[in-house]
């Protein structure tokens, strides 16, 4: 009997990974899926913090995508990994602090490791959905091969939607896979992708693929520069990537910024921090609760927390009661004037 | 089969769902694990996870804010 050959794809949650794995489990390959964690993947729930988010629908679209397909999914936390990618990425940084190129060679020399690890179980090749033309950085014709190349995964990396335009690999030279009943989508137009998904019967999934990071973004990229020059070091954790996403940043000196909550949900989610970092609330009337991160001291209590109470209900009264809680000190309460909006200076906004 | 308790309280998905996973790769089939999370996607996630595992989702329990997800090792 014929050996079952098997792949393993990388999901995005996206359409163009759900069609690429569809299109080899209509050849009768089996599919698993994997899905890499950096900290800073776009999921319905980072934005479902906010109270005008409630309402949005709370999934992980990988996990998602392989419900829809049928297949099972490894979620891999590369959140420690993926740090040397982002801080020194061999191929530079896309349009904001988004290393795309780097960080699709990161992911498949990851499945390359999958699959040899799990090769005893059938496993032979890796899948994505990646399509030529499609992304300025990562998804040309010229960087497919630098990408095949440098993850080690050479001609067993197959991208089934653009198979067509590219080599043949190891899975079609082989007979694994019916080369003739692969595609050559290229380019930004996503028609073709909507007619596979109308004739697979995919009527619901996640938008296209882009808006998975937030290192594509400006103002979180604008952000995680600020945190490095504040601290004087290009370094992050866990809680700085989560904090990035939170939040109005204000930084009226060098030294510290202010994290200030924008509702009622977002004060909560800063709730759980307060334990690690000093934080400032008007008492007086409601208002948002407000982190400080950095090195900040009693000199800067009226500052910080005028800014603060600009936030909040008070904003208009001559004083306003507020507290200053540094973890594992007494909590302190001030008097305070809320800062008019022309004294929070523009340049304060991060 | 025995009982299992695993903290993710104030982790944003799919933190809850990873160390789910890892955690359940420990168990034995029919051990049971309850996550207590506080990210209400995780009622979601943690679910759809077991489904494509081979696992079963017993059901869950909300105390205040805390979420208690139970799961039956496949």
């Amino acid at each position: 009997m014929a050996k079952q050959h098997k792949a393993v794809a990388l999901i995005s949650g996206g359409l163009d990974s759900m069609l690429a794995v569809r299109v080899l489990q209509e050849q009768g390959i089996e599919v698993e899926g994997i899905n890499f964690y950096t900290g800073f993947c776009v999921e319905g729930h980072t934005h479902a913090i906010r109270n005008h988010d409630k309402d949005k629908q709370k999934r992980n679209n990988a996990l998602w995508a392989a419900e829809q397909l049928g297949i099972k999914l490894h979620i891999v936390d590369v959140i420690e990994e993926y740090k040397d990618v982002l801080l020194n990425p061999k191929h530079g940084y896309g349009a904001n602090m988004n290393p795309c190129l780097d960080c699709k060679i990161f992911m498949v020399s990851k499945a390359v490791q999958w699959v040899t690890e799990n090769h005893k179980n059938g496993f032979d090749f890796i899948i994505t959905g990646e399509v030529i033309g499609q992304r300025p950085m990562s998804q040309r014709k010229q960087t497919m091969p630098i990408v095949a190349h440098e993850s080690g995964a050479d001609d067993i990396l197959l991208r089934p939607l653009c198979a067509k335009n590219l080599p043949a690999t190891k899975p079609e030279i082989e007979g694994w896979v019916d080369r003739e009943k692969l595609y050559n989508f290229s380019g930004r137009n996503r028609k073709p992708q909507m007619a596979l998904a109308k004739a697979f019967g995919f009527s619901d999934y996640a938008s296209p693929a882009g808006g998975c990071c937030f290192l594509t973004d400006k103002s979180y990229s604008d952000k995680l520069v600020d945190l490095w020059k504040g601290r004087g070091s290009r370094d992050y954790d866990m809680d700085d990537i989560m904090l990035l996403k939170v939040g109005r940043h204000l930084r009226p000196k060098p030294d510290y910024k202010l994290i200030v909550a924008r509702d009622g949900g977002e004060s909560k989610f800063l709730q759980g921090y307060r334990k690690q970092l000093p934080s400032i609330q008007v008492i007086s009337h409601n208002g948002p609760l407000t982190l400080v991160d950095g090195s900040f001291d009693s000199d800067d209590y009226q500052t910080a927390a005028g800014i603060v109470a600009r936030y909040g209900q008070g904003r208009d009264y001559d004083e306003v009661e507020a507290t200053v809680t540094i973890p594992g000190q007494d909590v302190v309460t001030i008097k305070v004037k809320p800062l008019t909006s022309e004294q929070v200076r523009e340049e304060w906004h991060v | 089969m025995s009982e299992f308790e695993l903290d993710a309280r104030r982790m944003l998905c799919p933190m809850p769902v990873i160390k789910t996973q890892n955690k359940a790769k420990e168990l034995q089939t029919g051990d049971i694990l309850n996550v207590i999370c506080t990210d209400p996607g995780a009622l979601s996630d943690i679910p759809a996870w077991a489904r494509i595992n081979g696992h079963e989702f017993v059901g869950h329990d909300q105390q205040d804010d805390e979420l208690i997800i139970t799961i039956k090792i496949g």
